[in-house]
């Protein structure tokens, strides 16, 4: 018999069931719909135990990665044990180590958390302020860095950014929980072509993401657009030109839509990033992060020009709105 | 006698058909606009469930499913050459992807088994 652990019970199967069958049969609640693979409702996620080969068949790379699996498709062999877990958010004490402006409108904060965050570069955590004020914000860092990097948006009126702005010094004390999201890079196919495109503030994960694959020794053509309104809204430029001249398969393009000259492009980011792609994509990887219209439109002209949805990693900065749970990169 | 589904090649066929048939539909004036505003990977999982079901594979769609799940669509005008267009569309998929004639023919005569609970008649 094979057995699942969920929400601190155990819950047997009978033989040749799947994960979803069982805890539905056991009064469970799981969502759930097609309960063939494809739809994917019945995410979850193994927090320890294996997972057959077969319930992780069409899920993404960096789903995959973190133990994700489809409980209708999850028949757990006889005799072994499973627990599962749906989101299981950590939330960890940090603490501000260092402030810096990066640029008029986007602040650099760093932190320290006392209990190790075991992310990917390029995720994003979601900070919890002592009266519960939550907004989530995506990592600039790398792992072994040991210090997180924020990238604040300071938006005019926001709560979050506003109190970091003003008050926080370093020393300050709040929460962190995740990490979440599935916009990172995941190490094979070294010599495949990546597309990394982001807005304002959606350079964070970038940053991470691409220090990430060279650290990680990609050798492919690595195509790093940072898009702004104007000049004074790109940051970390003179980094990234080092970076690219430390690296000859990094293509750093700034991009403006007015005010550009020199080396900085000016032009609609979705168009030259479009122009730059060849006849057909194959192989090549995207990662797109920022603003969601520009987000999800380039994900949906790239799908068109030949990427495969799986080697698209989004993750479109959604607004904060009142009374709404927090939601990636808000400010 | 195998199904469709397992005679193309089963998940891995239905795969790699979903992305195609997706271009194909994203790229169809007629049609793209009753799949704007939703999100892309849900969207595609349900393409690729709809394809397992018309070519036979394990899935529990129903015609009662098929109605409510296009209700809201023939509120907006969802009508009989939209739905050809997409049936045109898996055509030209499996077409594309070497399925012979014969099952092509099976799977076009599933799809257009589903025409009036897609259309709500």
């Amino acid at each position: 018999m094979a057995k699942v652990r969920h929400e601190s019970a155990w819950y047997p199967l009978e033989p040749g069931e799947t994960v979803l069958d069982g805890l539905l049969r056991q009064g469970v609640q799981v969502p759930h719909a097609c309960r063939a693979g494809a739809c994917q409702s019945c995410l979850m996620r193994a927090t320890s135990g294996a997972v057959p080969e077969a319930a992780q068949v069409g899920l993404k790379d960096t789903l995959k990665a973190r133990g994700y699996f489809l409980a209708c498709a999850c028949r757990p062999r006889e005799g072994t044990a499973l627990e599962v877990a749906g989101a299981a958010e950590l939330r960890v004490p940090a603490r501000v180590v260092d402030l810096e402006s990066l640029s008029g409108d986007v602040l650099a904060v760093r932190l320290e958390v006392e209990a190790p965050l075991d992310y990917r570069a390029g995720q994003y955590v979601t900070v919890v302020r002592a009266d519960g004020l939550a907004r989530s914000y995506s990592l600039a860092s790398l792992p072994r860095e040991g210090r997180l990097e924020l990238h604040v948006r300071l938006v005019p009126g926001g709560a979050m950014s506003g109190w970091f702005a003003r008050d926080v010094r370093p020393g300050e004390r709040m929460h962190l929980q995740g990490p979440a999201g599935d916009c990172f890079y995941v190490p094979g196919q070294p010599e495949a072509p990546l597309l990394l495109a982001g807005t304002g503030t959606g350079l964070a994960p970038l940053y991470g993401i691409v220090r990430d694959a060279l650290e990680a020794g990609h050798t492919g053509p690595i195509h790093l657009f940072h898009g702004a309104l104007e000049p004074r809204g790109l940051y970390l430029v003179d980094a990234l030109r080092a970076l690219a001249s430390r690296h000859p398969n990094l293509h750093y393009r700034p991009l403006v839509l007015s005010g550009g000259g020199g080396d900085v492009e000016e032009g609609p980011l979705e168009a030259r990033i479009l122009a730059s792609l060849p006849k057909r994509p194959v192989g090549w990887r995207a990662f797109l992060c920022g603003n969601p219209e520009a987000v999800l439109s380039l994900r949906k002209k790239l799908f068109l020009t030949g990427f495969s949805l799986k080697d698209i990693h989004a993750d479109a900065f959604l607004p904060s709105t009142p009374r709404a749970g927090p939601v990636a990169g808000a400010a | 006698m195998a199904s469709v589904y397992e005679r193309i090649g089963g998940e891995p066929a239905m795969a790699a058909a979903v992305e195609v048939f997706y271009r194909k539909v994203l790229g169809d004036d007629r049609i793209n606009h009753f799949f704007e505003d939703v999100d892309m990977e849900r969207q595609a999982a349900k393409q690729k469930a709809f394809l397992t079901m018309v070519c036979g594979g394990p899935s529990n769609y129903s015609g009662k499913d098929m109605r409510a799940g296009h209700k809201h669509l023939v509120a907006r005008g969802l009508n009989a050459m939209h739905f050809d267009a997409v049936v045109g569309h898996l055509k030209e998929t499996l077409e594309e992807l070497g399925v012979p004639a014969e099952l092509v023919g099976q799977v076009m005569a599933v799809a257009e088994g589903a025409r009036a609970d897609v259309l709500n008649r």
